[in-house]
């Protein structure tokens, strides 16, 4: 099982749990592995079927993106972490 | 939701985003929530990191910046309850910007600094549907008690 840490403010639909276990063999499989079982991140996570662009993953110190991104391998023993990019601006 | 947020929080908060001026400045809110008020405890500045020339428009933090205040707030039992960031020269409501980038569940602590000095803070929160912010009651507090300005 692979190991995902959730962020503060989407706690509250992983039943308030830091981090939860998931399975798939890359990233995309976990994280469509972690909404299954927790729809209520869904809309958060996911623009339709794509990975909001403000949501970073993270495989221990590392951002997907510089790694296979969505088809990152995993190890069973796997640490994710879901960090979320803040940014914030007015209207123009 | 009520957001209560120190005198002395809210100084800082405020001081790092009028030196920020005229660009747009931020940074974490840390501290607590429960029975349906979130608590500030402390404010960390973030560096914005996105673009010199877009700065006086737009603000951005790195992911790593959120992981290791994250980490450090759990170490000392708080949690991130929000993030402050300004406006500069323009009113203290989520632009559609603000709201695509938003999750719910978070104070967004937005604050109008006008020719570099603060003319508004005001809480929102992004509804569970993410299409709008709504409104929260601002409380300032020190040691001598609360009282509400919204």
């Amino acid at each position: 099982m692979a190991y995902i840490k959730i962020p503060t403010p989407l706690r509250q639909y992983t039943g308030n749990q830091a981090e939860v276990a998931i399975r798939g063999a890359t990233v995309d499989e976990a994280l469509r592995d972690l909404v299954a079982r927790y729809p209520a991140l869904a809309p958060h996570l996911y623009e339709g079927d794509d990975l909001r662009s403000f949501v970073n993953i993270f495989l221990g110190d590392e951002d997907i993106r510089f790694l296979q991104d969505l088809a990152t391998p995993l190890s069973e023993d796997a640490r994710l972490r879901i960090i979320p990019a803040i940014a914030g601006g007015m209207s123009f | 939701m009520e957001i209560v947020l120190p005198r002395p929080a809210e100084e800082q908060a405020l001081a790092h985003l009028q030196a920020a001026y005229p660009n747009e400045g931020g940074g974490f809110l840390l501290g607590h929530q429960q029975d349906g008020r979130v608590i500030v405890l402390d404010v960390i500045p973030v560096a914005n990191v996105f673009s010199a020339e877009e700065q006086y428009h737009r603000y951005a933090m790195r992911p790593e910046d959120w992981m290791a205040l994250e980490d450090q707030a759990e170490a000392r039992g708080l949690t991130l309850v929000g993030y402050f960031h300004s406006h500069p020269d323009s009113p203290a409501v989520p632009s559609d910007y603000d709201r695509l980038h938003a999750l719910p569940n978070f104070v967004y602590l937005i604050v109008q600094v006008d020719q570099g000095a603060v003319q508004a803070a005001r809480a929102w929160i992004l509804v569970e549907d993410r299409s709008r912010f709504e409104e929260q009651t601002l409380v300032r507090s020190d040691a001598g008690g609360s009282w509400q300005i919204h």
